[in-house]
């Protein structure tokens, strides 16, 4: 099956059938009308051949559904380029390597779930001793010194025991948010790092299921990792960049 | 009873007499001490509501008063019944004219301590007789419209906004709910006083205000009354106000309140004096008010693995249990928790979730379990996330929970959205209908699979339980014995709010609730002899 990679369609048994599978709720009443009214807002949505195949009340007027369509759109696959975290991956024993031939001491990490959020399944998937998904979290590094400060920490205090532990590298998880709030809250870390002067001594990483790299990098981070992203991807790039900045000074300061 | 497990009752009996004494040697330290929020749950039992000209909810505002004035070691009852006796005035009026600067409580003369007293009492009676109506209320629209089967179904509304809560709070109702969680907005448990009033903007949840559980209340006995049910409302009774927010759910007539005595300290790095303070009286409450607690054992499960970290759940379960008994909180009020958390892709694992919820249930067979869903491995493949519920849910039905809380296809994605709980609800209606007496035909191979790990686990959480006894509830959490975190006793959140009792420490609600529960006083029979049983 030759593929157009100009114009790309969803796929679902048969090439640019433009299959796609849809579901939602209208605040109107279940009835007719109201499959008429997914149909049709399904239809402005670029679908060919909408198919209501499931309709249940929700009571308090609204409707959910369940619709196929096919898509009329397409996209130019071969001109998407996405900025992503350009570090080789090292396992375990590669990093701990690493810092002892390149950084020759232990590295600071510092993670939290800053502000209001209180779900630390991430922070703690990379940091905690045990890990996550088959690998051990930064606490098991011999040679990182990792510290987790656990949820809704401010970032101030965030700031504060960055400051008070000489960290390289600050973690920062946003997993609920709600109404943008985890992007405020992003922000004010960087205006604060380089309100206090340690911008550049810091590497700053951001992480979190809402979270890429290309946005990471907008708000000012040095980089951001979606979900899926272990200890090992995390600690990859922050013993690369850690080492590169110091080479760099060696280089422009010496 | 040896149940479809087998397990052994000695085991059980150790597990529970380590727990009890656990508990009475905390209870001998907590009975020293009062806290802020305490303090200020007592205005509130007595009428005290409102905020000052800067927002400042009253109760605050007087305690803080009585703080600065070096008064509150004789407990906040003290100055405000004296001073509502010297002027005439409700308690309310005397916090009112605090706030406004024209009455200085510690100033008014002194009434006698025995008119005191009196004034006193007829406050708490009143103030308690106002709950037990609530408590009436309830069991007389249960008795009336009736209620679902258990496990009842929980639902989660975290919008932010009440009225949109109460939208979606009515519509789950509809669809099948039998109970209905506000969840709180992410900060307020660290915050050290309750908001006042209606609320529309939260962070990941609603802010927990008196005023938005009447309004709750209002939707769900709305909903409950066109749908023939009686619906039920949670809450969150944990935090900062922990015994504040048991007031209020007790005034309105909330139902189901989310009340570990141990979460805050692990979880929120809240002082572990003014948690443990605080819980005790905030079951009182709960108790009295016939409300459901539920309490928290599925967060040791987030953060370790829920195959090595099983017995902590059950020693967590069994300190809950005895911390609610000193507290006069009944079996069938406690709503203890756990959780299905294991690995989905672990040989077996179904085996093990299987014979965790089957021990709870055989361990604690009065206690309507709380049985939480999967979180931790829930990945945004919302179809497969779906089939993880269904598993959860037929483990619930199989082993008699009390509270399913019903998981999300969309858990780690987004505050569920209308639809999602609309599935969630079909896939455990469907699931608890088909099924329903499975349990009862159910019975395990003697020696097999399912026996040998719930024995396994009862022995390791009596072993955590006796060595936790061994050197004492405070020194326990110190080392970090309890889910891996290591909490100093003047460390955390919320310590400059507990103080020592005076010589002269009055709270007529905590006489009144001990009498009414039938509790002792906390001198009599302390710490390491009263081995509280519950079977």
């Amino acid at each position: 099956m030759k593929v157009d990679f100009k114009r790309i369609k969803p796929y679902g048994d048969t090439m640019d059938d433009g299959a796609v599978q849809l579901s939602f709720s209208l605040p109107v009443p279940c009835g007719e009308e109201a499959r008429e009214a997914a149909r049709q807002l399904v239809a402005k949505m670029g679908m060919e051949e909408p198919q209501v195949y499931h309709m249940a009340d929700l009571g308090e007027g609204y409707t959910y559904f369940i619709v196929y369509g096919k898509c009329t759109h397409t996209v130019d696959f071969s001109s998407i380029r996405i900025p992503k975290v350009e570090t080789d991956r090292m396992d375990f024993y590669g990093i701990n390597r690493f810092i002892r031939e390149r950084i020759g001491r232990k590295v600071v990490v510092l993670g939290a779930c800053t502000g209001t959020d209180a779900h630390t399944v991430g922070i703690d998937a990379i940091m905690n001793m045990k890990g996550y998904d088959g690998e051990y979290g930064l606490e098991r590094y011999p040679g990182i010194e990792a510290w987790n400060l656990g949820s809704q920490v401010p970032n101030e205090e965030l700031l504060a025991q960055a400051i008070e532990r000489n960290a390289d590298s600050l973690l920062v998880s946003q997993v609920v948010t709600q109404k943008g709030v985890h992007i405020a809250n992003l922000t004010q870390l960087v205006e604060l790092t380089e309100a206090e002067g340690l911008r550049e001594k810091l590497i700053l990483v951001c992480g979190g299921p809402r979270i890429t790299h290309e946005m990471a990098l907008e708000l000012g981070f040095d980089a951001g990792f979606g979900p899926g992203s272990l200890a090992p991807d995390v600690a990859s790039f922050i013993v690369r960049e850690l080492a590169r900045r110091r080479e760099e000074k060696e280089r422009t300061g010496s | 009873m040896n149940g479809k497990l087998r397990l052994n009752p000695d085991q059980i009996r150790r597990a529970r007499k380590a727990a009890a004494r656990i508990a009475a040697d905390v209870d001998t330290c907590i009975g020293k001490r009062t806290t802020v929020a305490v303090e200020r749950t007592v205005l509130r039992l007595m009428g005290v509501d409102g905020v000052n000209l800067d927002g400042v909810p009253l109760p605050n505002v007087v305690v803080d008063r009585l703080l600065e004035k070096e008064g509150l070691s004789a407990g906040a009852a003290t100055w405000v019944v004296n001073a509502s006796l010297h002027y005439g005035l409700s308690p309310r009026e005397v916090a009112e004219q605090t706030a406004a600067g024209s009455l200085d409580l510690v100033s008014v003369p002194r009434a006698g301590r025995e008119s005191l007293l009196r004034e006193g009492s007829r406050l708490a009676a009143g103030g308690l007789d106002r709950i037990a109506a609530r408590r009436r209320e309830r069991e007389e629209k249960i008795a009336r419209l009736g209620e679902g089967k258990k496990p009842y179904l929980y639902v989660i509304v975290a919008t932010g906004d009440i009225y949109e809560d109460i939208v979606q709070g009515k519509s789950a109702a509809r669809q099948g709910a039998d109970i209905v969680a506000v969840i709180r907005s992410t900060g307020q448990s660290l915050i050290d006083y309750v908001p006042y009033g209606t609320t529309r903007e939260g962070f990941g949840g609603t802010y927990a205000t008196q005023e938005n559980f009447r309004l709750m209340r209002q939707g769900l006995d709305e909903a409950g009354e066109e749908v023939g049910r009686y619906i039920r409302l949670c809450n969150y009774c944990s935090g900062l106000c922990m015994p504040e927010i048991a007031a209020m759910g007790a005034m309105e007539r909330l139902d189901v309140m989310l009340n570990d005595a141990l979460y805050g300290i692990l979880f929120r790095d809240i002082n572990m004096q003014r948690t443990l303070i605080d819980q005790a009286f905030s079951r009182m409450i709960n108790g009295y008010a016939g409300i459901m607690i539920n309490t928290g054992e599925d967060n040791y499960l987030t953060t370790a693995d829920a195959v090595e970290a099983a017995h902590t759940v059950l020693a967590s379960q069994f300190i809950n249990e005895q911390f609610a008994r000193m507290a006069g909180l009944p079996a069938e009020q406690m709503g203890l928790g756990h959780a299905f958390e294991m690995d989905p892709d672990l040989e077996d694992g179904f085996l093990m979730e299987l014979a965790q919820a089957q021990m709870s249930r055989e361990i604690f067979p009065n206690a309507p379990l709380k049985y939480m869903p999967p979180t931790k491995h829930m990945t945004g493949n919302i179809f497969k996330g779906h089939i993880q519920d269904a598993m959860f849910n037929l483990v619930g039905i199989l082993t008699g929970q009390g509270v399913q809380l019903l998981g999300m296809m969309t858990e780690a994605m987004h505050t569920p959205h209308i639809h999602d709980r609309k599935l969630a609800i079909e896939n455990a209606r469907y699931i608890f209908h088909n099924a329903r007496r499975l349990g009862e035909e159910i019975r395990f191979v003697p020696g097999g699979r399912v026996e040998k790990r719930a024995r396994e686990v009862l022995d390791r959480a009596v072993g955590m339980l006796e060595e936790v006894e061994s050197i004492g509830l405070f020194a326990a959490l110190e080392r970090g014995m309890l889910a891996d975190v290591k909490r100093s006793r003047t460390g955390g959140k919320g310590l400059s709010g507990v103080l020592e009792k005076g010589e002269d420490y009055y709270n007529p609600f905590e006489i009144e609730l001990r009498k009414r529960l039938g509790l002792g006083g906390r001198e009599e029979g302390s710490a390491h002899e009263s081995g509280l049983q519950t079977n």
